[in-house]
C-alpha cells in the first residue's frame, strides 16, 4: 500500500517535471499558440452567441407569450378554466367560444365591412399622401419650409388635442355655407364614416403626417433625371407623377399601404370620436363583446367572459396576421428602404 | 425683357403646380388642424354650452377653466404628472433597449427574418382591445397561479429568489438607491418597454445599415476594439436618429396616456368641454416643451455626418 503511494508520488513528481517541460515546449510553440488563440476566440464567440440566442428567445417570448396565452385560453372549456392544473394546453378543448364570439360579432359581415373600410381609406391615403409628399419633394414654392414644418407639427401634435373641435366641426358640418344654403342648417354627419373619409381625403387622416413625411423623403432620394427624361419625352406633370414617379416609389407605397391599412383596421380613436357604427369597425365592436355575451347568454363569471373575449380577439387578429405574414418581407425592408431614416 | 418674363412664368408655373400638388393637404390642414387648434385655445377661455338645435354658444370666462383644472379638479394634476413621469422614465429605456436590440438584429444569423417579424408584431397588434386583452393575458401568465405561489413562499419565508437580498447587495456596493429603483422599475415593466419599441428598433436597424462600411474598415485597420468602434463610430453615426426615435416615443406614449382618457371622459361623459380643452392643451404644451428640451439636449451632442 505504502509502496504504491510512493510510486505514485514519484510518478507524480516525474510527471510534474514532464509537464513543466511540456509547458515550456508549448509556450515556445507558435503553432500551438495560434491554435489556442483560435480555440479561445471560438469559445468566446460561442458564449456570446449563446447569450444572444437566449436574449432573443427571451424577448421573443415576452412578445409572443400573451398572444399564445390568448390563443390557448380561447380553446378552454369551463372545466379547464376552473381546473388549476391546466396551464396553456386545454384538456378538453372546445370551439364553443369561437362560435359564440363569431355569432355576437357577426363576424363575416363585420370583418368584411371593416376590411373594405380600411382598404378604401388606405387607397385614399396612399394617393393623397404620395401626391403631397411629391409636391413637397420636387417643387419650389413660397412658404415651402413653413408648410413643411406644419406637416411635422401634424406628426407631433397628438390628435386628442383637436378632438373636440373636430367633433364640433362634424356635428355641424358645413362647407363655406353651401350646405346651410341648400338645407337651411348645417348637417350632422357624425355616426357615419364620412368624417373619416373627408379627413383622409384632405390629407389629415390617421397618421397622414407621417406618411407624407415618408413619401417626401423617398421622392427626394429619387434621381431628378427620371423626371427630366419624362418631361423631354412629352409627359405632362400629372402623367409624370402618376405613371413614373409613383411606380418608382413602389417600396414606400407598399410600406405606407400596409401601415395605413393595419393601423386603420386597429384604430378605435376616430371610431369612438365620430361615433361610427360598430358594424364597420371590428376592433371597436370586440370591445363590447364581453358585455353583449354576458347579457345575452347570462354568463356572470368574469373569467368565463374573458374566454369569449379571447376568442373574439383571435378572430380580430386573424386578418391582420395573415396580411402581415404574407407581406412581412415588404414590411420591414420597406421601412428600411423607404427613408423614414432621413 | 420678354425673355425675363418667360423665365418668371416658368418658376411661377412650377410654384403653382407645387401648390396644386399639396392643395388637398393644405385645405385639410387649415380646416382641421389650424382651425381646431385655434378653437381649442378659444374653448379653454370660454364656457361652452351646446344649444339644443345644434351649434354652441361661448361665454367668455377668462382663465376660470385653467384655475379649475389646477386648483379644484380632483385628479388632473396627479394624472398629468404621472403621465409625464412615466413618459420621462420610459423614453431613455425604450431608446436604449431598441438601440441594443437593433445592434443584435443587424448582424446576420439564422432565422433573422423570423425574429424581426416577431419584434415587429406589437406594432401590428396595437389595437386598444387587443392590447387590453394582452395585458390581462400577461398578468394571468405571470400572475395567477405563480402569483399565489409567490405569496405562499413569502409567508412561509422559504424558497424563491429574495429580491430584497439583491437590492441590499447592490445598495451595499454603493449604487445609489434611485438607480436601483429605476432599474427595478424597468425590469418590472420590461414587457411594456419591449412592446413599445417595435418601430424604434426598425428605425435603428435602418440607421445602422446606412453607416458606410469603410468606417468600420478604417477603425479595424487602426486597431480599434469592438468597444471603441461602438462608441467612436456606431454611436455618433446613430445619434441623429436617436432624436427621431425620442420624438416618436414621446408622441406615441402620450397618445395613449391617461391624460387623453381623462380629457375624453371630461368632454364626452361630463360634457365639460372647456375643461377638457384645458387638459388637452396643457398636456400638449407639456409634451412639446419636453420634445423641444430633449431635442436641444441631444442635438448639442449629436454629430451630423453630412
Amino acid at each position: 500500500m505504502a509502496k504504491t503511494t510512493k510510486a505514485v508520488s514519484k510518478e507524480k513528481k516525474f510527471s510534474v517535471r514532464k509537464l513543466k517541460e511540456q509547458y515550456t515546449a508549448f509556450k515556445t510553440d507558435t503553432q500551438f499558440a495560434n491554435d489556442r488563440k483560435r480555440w479561445s476566440s471560438n469559445f468566446k464567440g460561442f458564449i456570446i452567441g449563446l447569450l444572444k440566442f437566449l436574449l432573443i428567445v427571451g424577448v421573443s417570448y415576452v412578445i409572443l407569450g400573451p398572444v399564445l396565452g390568448i390563443i390557448s385560453s380561447s380553446f378552454f372549456s369551463n372545466t379547464d378554466n376552473y381546473n388549476p392544473m391546466v396551464y396553456m394546453i386545454p384538456q378538453d378543448p372546445t370551439l364553443e367560444r369561437y362560435s359564440k364570439a363569431a355569432q355576437y360579432l357577426d363576424y363575416w359581415k363585420t370583418v368584411s365591412n371593416s376590411l373594405i373600410y380600411s382598404v378604401t381609406l388606405m387607397l385614399i391615403q396612399v394617393f393623397i399622401c404620395s401626391m403631397v409628399g411629391y409636391g413637397f419633394a420636387r417643387y419650389k414654392f413660397p412658404l415651402k419650409n413653413l408648410l413643411f414644418a406644419c406637416v411635422v407639427i401634424m406628426i407631433v401634435i397628438p390628435t386628442h388635442t383637436i378632438m373636440l373641435p373636430l367633433y364640433m366641426t362634424f356635428a355641424n358640418f358645413d362647407v363655406l355655407g353651401i350646405i346651410s344654403l341648400i338645407k337651411g342648417a348645417p348637417i350632422n354627419i357624425l355616426s357615419t364614416p364620412i368624417p373619416v373619409y373627408i379627413m383622409t381625403a384632405l390629407g389629415c387622416g390617421l397618421r397622414s403626417g407621417l406618411y407624407i413625411y415618408i413619401f417626401n423623403q423617398f421622392f427626394r432620394g429619387l434621381p431628378k433625371e427620371i423626371e427630366e427624361a419624362a418631361f423631354v419625352d412629352g409627359a405632362g406633370t400629372w402623367y409624370t407623377y402618376f405613371r413614373i414617379m409613383l411606380v418608382n416609389a413602389m417600396p414606400s407605397v407598399i410600406t405606407v399601404a400596409i401601415f395605413s391599412m393595419v393601423w386603420q383596421y386597429n384604430d378605435t380613436f376616430y371610431g369612438k370620436l365620430f361615433l361610427i357604427s360598430d358594424d364597420l369597425i371590428i376592433s371597436k365592436k370586440v370591445a363590447s363583446l364581453t358585455a353583449n355575451i354576458s347579457n345575452a347568454e347570462k354568463i356572470y363569471d368574469p373569467s368565463i367572459q374573458q374566454l369569449y373575449l379571447d376568442a373574439g380577439i383571435v378572430l380580430v387578429m386573424i386578418p391582420i396576421v395573415i396580411i402581415y405574414v404574407a407581406l412581412q418581407k415588404y414590411f420591414i425592408e420597406g421601412v428600411e428602404r423607404s427613408g423614414i431614416v432621413g | 425683357m420678354k425673355k425675363k418674363k418667360r423665365k418668371m412664368t416658368l418658376t411661377k408655373k412650377r410654384a403653382i403646380t407645387g401648390y396644386l400638388f399639396i392643395m388637398p393637404w393644405l385645405i385639410g390642414f387649415l380646416w382641421f388642424y389650424a382651425r381646431s387648434l385655434f378653437m381649442t385655445v378659444q374653448f379653454t377661455l370660454n364656457v361652452l354650452e351646446v344649444r339644443p338645435g345644434g351649434g354652441y354658444t361661448l361665454t367668455f370666462a377668462g382663465l376660470d377653466n385653467f384655475l379649475y383644472a389646477f386648483r379644484a379638479h380632483a385628479s388632473f394634476k396627479q394624472v398629468l404628472t404621472t403621465s409625464v413621469a412615466n413618459m420621462l422614465i420610459d423614453v431613455p429605456l425604450i431608446t436604449f433597449f431598441s438601440l441594443f436590440m437593433a445592434l443584435l438584429l443587424n448582424k446576420k444569423f439564422h432565422g433573422r427574418t423570423l425574429v424581426r417579424a416577431i419584434f415587429f408584431l406589437p406594432v401590428i397588434l396595437n389595437s386598444e382591445a387587443i392590447t387590453d386583452a394582452m395585458d390581462l393575458a400577461r398578468n394571468m401568465m405571470s400572475g395567477g397561479l405563480s402569483n399565489a405561489a409567490a405569496e405562499l413562499a413569502e409567508t412561509a419565508g422559504s424558497g424563491g429568489v429574495s429580491v430584497e437580498y439583491y437590492i441590499q447587495m447592490f445598495g451595499s456596493l454603493g449604487l445609489p438607491m434611485g438607480v436601483i429603483e429605476y432599474i427595478m422599475g424597468a425590469v418590472a415593466r420590461i414587457s411594456e418597454i419591449i412592446n413599445a419599441s417595435g418601430v424604434q428598433i426598425i428605425i435603428f436597424i435602418a440607421a445602422l445599415q446606412s453607416i458606410p462600411g469603410s468606417m468600420y474598415e478604417v477603425a479595424k485597420i487602426e486597431g480599434a476594439t469592438g468597444y471603441e468602434t461602438f462608441w467612436k463610430v456606431t454611436f455618433p453615426m446613430v445619434m441623429p436618429h436617436i432624436i427621431t426615435n425620442v420624438v416618436y416615443t414621446v408622441v406615441d406614449s402620450f397618445a395613449d396616456s391617461e391624460v387623453v382618457d381623462l380629457a375624453y371622459d371630461t368632454a364626452f361623459t361630463y360634457n365639460n368641454y372647456g375643461l377638457s380643452s384645458v387638459m388637452s392643451l396643457v398636456s400638449t404644451v407639456v409634451t412639446c416643451l419636453i420634445l423641444v428640451i430633449v431635442c436641444r439636449f441631444i442635438q448639442k451632442r449629436a454629430f451630423y455626418y453630412n
